[in-house]
């Protein structure tokens, strides 16, 4: 007998298992269940697994709140140093191009909106893939428009580095603001790419008819996190392109 | 690079890593975490962030220190920098993924009955843990990028001479590092608990209190970084909410180890190794949390500012602390973890040769440190040398109470006695499984009817001392 520390115990107190079914957790029972072919072995049942990934994916955009949060900290941070500074730089961003894109992102969190009621009511496939296809257009519009954006910036000399060159009156604070308007800009973008490469895979498996209304949760949770991307542009176009700025 | 190696890749993941990962399903009735792939996924990020410093330290090092300062990080430095931070910034994520997986199987996959207030407090301490590691993590992720991106590509961020301010980076840094004190002990706390209830034979006093206490440290946790920046420039006043902060971040502290101590007294108390390790983390961590105290005076901590005091006290909480728990989490769930048993004489031996050379290497950094010792430095003055050289002793001796466990587990996985499923007759989910546990944990999802370590059966509890 191993339990070397029984002796420990201040007389022959009834230990009663802490658990009803004590025999039925050891080895050798096993239960038979009819399951969903989507069940991964370590839930006990679909809704289990449904509300795991859901919670997983919205702690995921918890974090993801915290790692742009310490952009937007330091965005703040020098806004408040340089407010004029800062203000003279926002003005040379194009609005019309940002807020064309704040129009295409909305409209892609629609279409993905549309693309999740689809799975859910159990859509034809084409139906399914079509809004994910639609939301990944918009999506590659949204880059390709940040691309000529940035190709601006580059022709005049508004990347920070060596070669930044600035006319205005606070050539420090319009660097710094080209910095993290790169940074927070850029991260985004970095976000959309990764978005898209998720819709591709789900845009395939739609294709297979992977998606009804018993099962969904890919679709869904990838919606959640479309959805996340386009709200932190919604909070980047007013903070970059808009405060303080006018039309001349 | 000491500390980039100790805080990033051994303090943070020691506990959730190796026992979290492997009690947090157990302990909660279910058959695995809820993401089995990611966290996979996140010892695979772990390895390659180890890849990416291991090869900074074997080109050359790093010499800002793990704190990463700016400007000197982006501007001056000529060391290893980069891949440094590039490890930091990777192994953050297997962090984030690990507290992530936590939350979700804490909340999800708890068996039928398994009520929050019948958790374990070892899974009470990882939940805390896990919202500072989704919380904090992603603030130093980002940060390490604007380094990165200020070093590399000459953004101006955190540099005076681009137009930044390097305070900026102090205030980012420490809003992850100084609660990624609290990832570091939060768990040993947990372990602490489960091990003073088993081995004194006692449900633990105060349950609730202790679980609260867990989660007042990792919120209060996330509002007294300032108290870093005493000396860097930060304004009188927003010293003094910091330092009062820090002050009631001591509470939640001391509710723990008055609890703890209270479930010893007059408990059936068995000295076996993992409750020496106890013995020794409340000692520790009680001297360690008291100094931290002194250091959140504003006053005495310009005295003692970047001092061998400081080096002290926080060795007492990571090492009197985090590292004591881990010991002695180790050797309480070895048996259930390896299904061996290892050698009782040799591990509580191997207990008292740690917490001697423990003592004896950094009780003479709290005098040296005192009387004016500045850390940082290679050489000092001829007055320290005594008690350098006792600290130096006491490390060696420290290192054999290190090398002493690592041979006799080794030899109990070779030739150890086979653990019963409850070798130390102490009451949980996991001692009702076979050691160690089938792939799944449980055949048959548990249903649980009450919390862990009930010793007195409710019927008898009635003229039970």
């Amino acid at each position: 007998m191993l339990d070397r520390h029984a002796e420990h115990f201040p007389g022959p107190i009834h230990q009663p298992p802490l658990v009803a079914n004590v025999d039925a957790i050891q080895p050798g029972v096993h239960a038979e269940h009819a399951y969903h072919p989507r069940l991964q072995h370590h839930f006990d049942d679909m809704e289990q697994q449904v509300e795991a990934s859901t919670l997983g994916m919205w702690v995921f955009l918890v974090t993801e709140i915290m790692f742009f949060g310490g952009l937007f900290m330091a965005y703040l941070v020098y806004r408040w140093a340089s407010p004029t500074g800062f203000q003279e730089a926002s003005n040379h961003l194009n609005v019309t191009w940002g807020a064309v894109n704040t129009a295409v992102l909305i409209c892609s969190s629609l279409t993905m909106a549309l693309g999740v009621r689809a799975a859910q009511t159990s859509a034809p496939a084409r139906t399914q893939v079509g809004w994910i296809v639609a939301t990944m257009v918009l999506g590659a519009a949204f880059l390709g428009v940040k691309v000529i954006e940035y190709t601006d910036k580059f022709t005049h000399h508004l990347v920070p580095g060596p070669n930044f060159v600035w006319e205005g009156q606070y050539p420090a604070a319009a660097e710094i603001f080209y910095s993290l308007y790169f940074c927070m800009t850029g991260l985004h973008a970095l976000h959309m790419i990764i978005g898209l490469g998720i819709m591709t895979v789900i845009a395939i498996m739609a294709w297979r008819g992977q998606f009804d209304s018993t099962y969904y949760t890919p679709v869904e949770v990838s919606g959640l996190y479309w959805h996340f991307v386009d709200i932190v542009w919604i909070f980047l176009f007013p903070l970059l392109y808009l405060i303080g700025y006018h039309y001349h | 690079m000491h500390g980039v190696v100790m805080v990033f890749f051994f303090l943070i993941p020691s506990i959730p890593a190796v026992l979290g990962n492997f009690l947090v399903p157990i302990m909660i009735g279910a058959k695995d975490l809820a993401f089995p792939r990611i966290n996979l996924l996140s010892w695979y990020i772990y390895v390659l962030g180890g890849v990416f410093t291991l090869f900074a330290a074997l080109s050359g090092g790093v010499d800002t220190g793990w704190t990463f300062y700016t400007p000197y990080s982006t501007a001056a430095s000529n060391s290893h920098v980069m891949s440094a931070a590039l490890g930091v910034f990777i192994t953050g994520f297997s962090s984030i993924l690990t507290g992530l997986n936590f939350i979700v199987t804490i909340h999800r996959m708890r068996a039928p009955g398994m009520t929050w207030f019948r958790l374990p407090l070892f899974i009470w301490a990882h939940y805390a843990t896990s919202l500072i590691m989704i919380l904090g993590t992603p603030v130093i992720a980002i940060t390490v990028l604007m380094v990165a991106a200020e070093r590399a590509l000459h953004l101006g961020i955190f540099d005076p001479a681009l137009g930044g301010d390097p305070v900026l980076f102090q205030h980012l840094f420490w809003f992850y590092s100084h609660p990624a004190v609290y990832i570091m002990i939060l768990p040993a706390m947990g372990v602490i608990s489960e091990i003073v209830q088993a081995f004194s034979r006692k449900n633990i006093f105060g349950y609730s209190f202790i679980a609260f206490s867990s989660l007042a440290i990792a919120v209060i946790g996330f509002f007294v970084w300032g108290h870093h920046l005493f000396v860097a420039g930060q304004s009188v006043y927003a010293g003094l909410i910091f330092s009062f902060i820090s002050f009631l971040v001591a509470i939640p502290s001391a509710i723990k180890v008055f609890n703890w101590t209270a479930t010893i007294y007059k408990g059936s108390v068995s000295l076996d190794s993992p409750m020496l390790y106890a013995f020794g983390f409340i000692g520790l961590f009680t001297i360690g949390g008291l100094t931290g105290l002194v250091l959140a005076t504003m006053g005495i901590d310009i005295h003692v500012h970047d001092t061998y005091f400081v080096v002290a006290h926080f060795h007492y909480i990571m090492v009197g602390g985090a590292i004591m728990g881990y010991l002695g989490g180790l050797h309480y769930w070895w048996p259930k973890m390896t299904g061996k048993l290892y050698s009782e004489a040799w591990s509580k031996f191997s207990a008292l040769i740690v917490f001697v050379g423990f003592n004896l290497t950094f009780f003479p950094q709290f005098i040296a440190g005192y009387i004016g010792m500045p850390r940082r430095y290679h050489a000092y003055p001829p007055e320290f040398q005594v008690l350098n050289v006792l600290s130096s002793a006491g490390a060696s001796i420290l290192a054999v109470g290190y090398i002493i466990p690592l041979i006799y587990f080794m030899y109990s996985l070779v030739a150890g006695e086979k653990a019963a499923n409850d070798p130390w007759g102490s009451r949980g989910l996991e001692w009702e499984i076979p050691s160690p546990p089938p792939t799944e944990n449980f055949t048959v999802t548990p249903v649980v009817t009450e919390g862990t370590h009930q010793y007195v059966h409710p019927s008898q509890e009635v003229g039970v001392a």
